[in-house]
């Protein structure tokens, strides 16, 4: 008997007559091309992209990446949840910055409501939110090593500093990788005993080890040879195509949301957005590797002028009917201006939600990249992206 | 870790310059099964990232004999890290036919248990085992590390209790 369930794989064919737009086609090819598929099983890729290249030997001629196979339908689901419920999946977006994409989400409704975080909140929020931008680059640093050949930099930066980071959100909120700390209206709990302390401790620790980076990886010869002038982009070609974060800034465009439109209470710190010059992959790695540096500066500075007083605005109920209207609202994430737009039509749910994710647009770039370098150096200009797939396919 | 030896059943005879043991086919097939349960490098979601953390230096799961390969043809074990969507699914048949037998499923997270957080998304699997048999079931969203590695000391369990006398031809 056939199952009226459409969900249910088993009725359905395992492989569906299913033809992606970027399959490849042998009527394309000249006489020494031939397709490469990259993905989406492929320890490099940073999770489930494909990549279907053209080859002339080694030479990629043209790249085409294929997205979608981690879309699960988050703008969609929003419709059937309530706004609070709807923070928990900000969380797995993009699952490297949790406490970032959190923050985007509560702001946005936050504009709708016309609620303004207390002020012991919002510097919590900071605080946080630099935590996890570390604890983000501390992956990419782990992981693009491991794409160049460099396994070390792995366990020490993911499996030592930023297991630290973890332990302190662990204390704050019980969770290692989806918080959900950030609430609308405010966050979620204040400070265990000691947790100030043990934040504090961490920063010198971090800064130590951001030396030891420098030696094992940063300025390795090999590691050179392997990114230095490799997947340039330049500055104006950066900005036609709307790079943003990190990868907009390694090419020499000096914004930062947190400078240019300080959001919360970012224009009380003292910083300064790291900036690259070439716009290659090197830089790209640099700038990640600088800001941490300035993350830690404003964790440091938050830390010693963070004021007492409420956590949560007053008054503010887990279920929230924000009055008509759309909001936009955008931070600077770990990977460039996160935005997430909404609809409201008075409801409780939200009429319509929309994600700027940063990772897809910043992705939208590697066809262009790709083209004229060579095999090995896709694994080097993909990774140095830092593109989060559960960000790019939403 | 390491070897109980006192538990071996084995028939230890000594003769001149050494000694000979004596165990059962089962027991020792399954002993080497059990030590070197190599999983694919296959992420799909948030779960990957715990994943690493579980290879990385903290947890270390390679005091288990688990070291990750990057191609199925010598992965045992898939271990499903994440929501498994459909656009991903004939891809992950895929995977674990080409994997050589005995292969095993550890389903890890809520995503690919039933589906977790998004249970009611147009376009996610709700649970891989609609697709792939699966040996062993975590919980969490995402599960911890130490919960990846009571999967696989599990998953040690479930290969000691196999059998070449139950062993069906494919």
């Amino acid at each position: 008997m056939k199952t009226t369930d459409s969900n249910n794989v088993q009725n359905e064919r395992v492989t569906p007559p299913f033809r992606s737009p970027v399959t490849p086609d042998e009527g394309e090819l000249s006489e020494n091309e031939l397709w490469l598929n990259m993905g989406p099983q492929h320890p490099s890729t940073h999770g489930v992209l494909r990549v279907v290249l053209k080859m002339e030997g080694e030479i990629i001629r043209e790249a085409r990446p294929d997205v979608g196979y981690l879309h699960r339908g988050v703008e969609k689901l929003a419709e059937n949840r309530t706004y609070s419920q709807f923070n928990i999946l900000t969380d797995r977006n993009d699952y490297l910055a949790s406490m970032l994409n959190n923050w985007a989400y509560c702001l946005s409704v936050e504009k709708l409501l016309g609620v303004r975080a207390p002020e012991r909140a919002e510097y919590l929020r900071v605080i946080v939110g630099e935590l996890n931008r570390i604890a983000s680059h501390l992956v990419f640093i782990g992981t693009f090593g491991i794409d160049i050949g460099a396994f070390t930099p792995f366990l020490y930066a993911f499996g030592r500093e930023r297991e630290m980071v973890l332990d302190l959100f662990e204390r704050l909120c019980g969770a290692r990788l989806t918080y959900n700390y950030i609430r609308i209206g405010g966050v979620m709990a204040d400070l265990p005993d000691g947790w100030g302390d043990q934040a504090r401790s961490f920063i010198p620790h971090m800064r130590r080890c951001l030396k030891e980076y420098d030696d094992l990886l940063t300025y390795n010869p090999i590691f050179l040879d392997r990114t230095k002038g490799i997947g340039a982009i330049p500055k104006d070609k950066a900005v036609s195509y709307g790079l943003s974060g990190p990868n907009l800034r390694a090419s020499g465009v000096s914004t930062d949301l947190r400078k240019d439109e300080p959001y919360g209470i970012y224009d009380r710190f003292q910083f300064k957005p790291a900036v690259g010059t070439t716009g290659d992959t090197w830089d790209r790695y640099f700038v990640r590797r600088l800001e941490i540096e300035e993350s830690l500066n404003i964790v440091e500075q938050a830390l010693n002028s963070l004021p007492e007083g409420d956590i949560l605005a007053k008054g503010q109920r887990p279920t929230v009917r924000p009055p008509v209207g759309e909001s936009y609202a955008q931070i600077e994430g770990a990977r460039g201006w996160l935005g997430i737009y909404l609809v409201s039509d008075g409801t409780e749910r939200p009429y319509r939600l929309h994600v700027r994710g940063p990772s897809f647009i910043n992705l939208t770039i590697l066809q262009e990249m790709l083209k004229g370098w060579k095999i090995a150096d896709v694994v080097a200009i993909l990774g140095s992206l830092d593109v989060v797939l559960g960000e790019v396919d939403r | 870790m390491g070897i109980i030896t006192e538990k071996l059943p084995h028939v230890c005879e000594h003769v001149p310059g050494g000694g000979v043991f004596l165990t059962s086919v089962d027991y020792f097939i399954n002993w080497t099964r059990q030590s070197s349960v190599w999983p694919l490098t296959f992420g799909l979601a948030c779960c990957a990232i715990e994943m690493m953390s579980a290879y990385a230096a903290r947890f270390d799961f390679d005091r288990f004999g688990v070291i990750p390969r990057p191609t199925p043809r010598q992965a045992d074990l898939l271990i499903i890290s994440g929501t498994v969507t459909k656009k991903m699914a004939p891809v992950i048949v895929k995977l674990h036919q080409q994997m050589p037998l005995p292969r095993f499923v550890i389903s890890m997270g809520a995503c690919s248990n039933c589906g977790g957080p998004y249970y009611d998304s147009y376009s996610v699997v709700k649970g891989v085992d609609k697709i792939l048999p699966v040996d062993i079931y975590i919980p969490g969203c995402p599960p911890r590390p130490e919960a990846l590695m009571n999967a696989v000391l599990e998953l040690h369990k479930k290969i000691g209790k196999m059998s070449l006398a139950d062993r069906v031809n494919p």
